[in-house]
């Protein structure tokens, strides 16, 4: 009987798998997890809305965005390439791995740079492949994929292992409310105390900087 | 209410105006694709942040059922937005120079700076970790009007479109931190634990760290997504075989997301971050960017089950 518990774990592992609408898929979840667990439709409604109701804080987040939109249009994107076009004795080595600490930076600071798409593509692929080329002349096909594969990685180290560093990110937050809520659960007394988001954030900061180090 | 909570209650009816205008905007844009279902979306979202709180809960569990409902028949679409015109960005980064780094920066600092204040003084006890986010947007905010001598309106403009970019995704963290909490109450965790007590010999602290850093990659490497694999292990796992035998859950937490996000880096399921830039970037090997990040994810796992063995337990 235990076993059928794990229900809610099976729809969120097999929704995500499947791509199926995320909210819908955890929603799902959490009332299949009251129902199995012998729940009222009302006391699921219930537990639903005052769960979602004290994990508010991990949507703090949006109060950040009015002033980072503010920022993008005034022309923060714009100087953080010229930033990085400005770098002198490029190599494409160089290149990449300067692209992932500003990546970082910009990351445990909550700047969008706009990964991809607007940052990778227009300005880190087209400068770390010239460093080649102008280097060794011509590059052929997989020379080029593995430069470009090593450029989008790059976004991706810096993006992953830095977001946590912002107080206000939603990771960051996420980590607060789940262990707040779950050990509260567990009888712990002014879990607040000790988990909140300065506290996660300072502890992501190690592995920001070495993700950096690995990265090299 | 003590003060905090008051503070905080503030803090959220402002995060739900900004919901309720993203359904303004798609309200008033004559263009709109499924304007009415986008509209009630964001204004179900701002009724629970304004007024949940202060009403029977059941209420607001309905209205997450309808937002469940209204993503699952995919109801709700981005209206049009007042982009920046590239040229008038260019010219005002091409003035302002690296001056257009001090808010960003601030955003930062001063929630720092304000956690800081709040935990150490205690006249500002209100200015909890969570309030000291608020704060810093605010203040940030006033920052970057005054250092670019923006019109007031922009906070507005620019604040629905980043919003409304990011979409219905930005309550996944509270809803899957709410779904942890959930789990726990239904005991959840406790047969997760009972399974896995199999595998972790008492008192192995090693063991316990790399199985849950593992198993976040892992479940992170199936699903395709670090979040949910974050609720589900940590309840599972984390608690009772790392928290529970007196491990620090900030290291714990702090180091599982991230223990995740290796997964992420070895997956096609992340499809937004492996495999769609590829083609984006016109590799002719589409895991070309999974190729590269592979070594380094293996190598980054094992340091954080040594980061997590050597600081969790001190």
């Amino acid at each position: 009987m235990d076993a059928l518990k794990l229900i809610g774990v099976l729809i969120v592992v097999i929704g995500f798998a499947i791509k199926f609408d995320t909210i819908a898929t955890v929603v799902i979840a959490g009332v299949a997890t009251g129902l199995v667990a012998g729940m009222t439709p009302m006391e699921i409604l219930d537990t639903l809305g005052s769960s979602f109701i004290s994990n508010r804080t991990a949507t703090l987040f949006v109060l950040t965005l009015p002033c980072i939109g503010i920022c993008e249009r005034y022309g923060l994107k714009e100087k953080a390439i010229d930033f990085i076009r400005s770098i002198k004795n490029a190599t494409t080595g160089r290149v990449i791995l300067i692209y992932q600490v500003i990546r970082t930076l910009a990351a445990a600071f909550s700047v969008r740079l706009g990964g991809h798409p607007q940052f990778v593509r227009p300005v880190v692929v087209p400068m770390a492949e010239g460093a080649a080329i102008a280097k060794y002349g011509e590059i052929d096909e997989e020379t080029s994929d593995t430069i470009r594969g090593a450029s989008a990685a790059a976004e991706n180290y810096g993006n992953f292992f830095a977001q946590n560093c912002f107080m206000g990110a939603s990771g960051t937050l996420l980590i607060v409310n789940t262990l707040v809520s779950t050990l509260a659960e567990h009888g712990f007394e002014n879990v607040e105390a000790t988990v909140n988001p300065l506290s996660i954030a300072t502890w992501s900061i190690p592995i920001a900087v070495i993700s950096v180090l690995v990265g090299v | 209410m003590n003060a905090s909570q008051v503070v905080a209650e503030v803090f959220y009816s402002l995060i739900g105006i900004v919901f309720a205008l993203v359904g303004v905007k798609a309200l008033r844009d004559p263009k709109a694709e499924k304007k009415i279902t986008t509209a009630v979306f964001w204004f179900l979202l701002a009724f629970t942040f304004i007024l949940g709180n202060h009403l029977p809960k059941w209420i607001t569990g309905l209205c997450i059922i309808g937002i469940a409902v209204i993503t699952a028949i995919n109801g709700v679409k981005q209206s049009a937005n007042d982009v920046p015109d590239p040229k008038k960005v260019r010219a005002s980064a091409d003035k302002l120079g690296y001056k257009v780094f001090i808010p960003a920066l601030c955003l930062a600092l001063v929630a720092v700076v304000a956690a800081t204040l709040g935990g150490s003084v205690p006249a500002l006890s209100w200015l909890t970790a969570n309030n000291a986010i608020g704060v810093s947007g605010l203040v940030a905010l006033l920052v970057a009007l005054c250092l670019f001598k923006a019109p007031p309106k922009y906070t507005v403009i620019d604040g629905t479109r980043l919003m409304d970019n990011v979409g219905p995704v930005g309550i996944l963290p509270q809803l899957l931190s709410a779904l942890g909490a959930l789990f726990t109450a239904a005991g959840v965790g406790t047969v997760i634990a009972n399974g896995v007590s199999a595998i972790i010999p008492e008192n192995s602290r090693l063991i316990a760290c790399a199985v849950y850093c593992i198993a976040m990659a892992l479940f992170t490497i199936i699903m395709g997504n670090g979040f949910a694999a974050f609720s589900v292990i940590t309840v599972g796992i984390g608690v009772p075989f790392l928290i529970m035998q007196g491990a620090n859950p900030v290291v714990v937490g702090a180091l599982g997301l991230t223990a995740g996000y290796c997964g992420t880096l070895c997956t096609p399921m992340a499809a937004n971050f492996n495999i769609m830039p590829a083609a984006l970037l016109e590799v002719k090997n589409k895991y070309a960017i999974i190729k590269s990040q592979i070594p380094v994810a293996c190598v980054m796992l094992v340091i954080h089950i040594a980061l997590m063995y050597f600081f969790a337990f001190r």
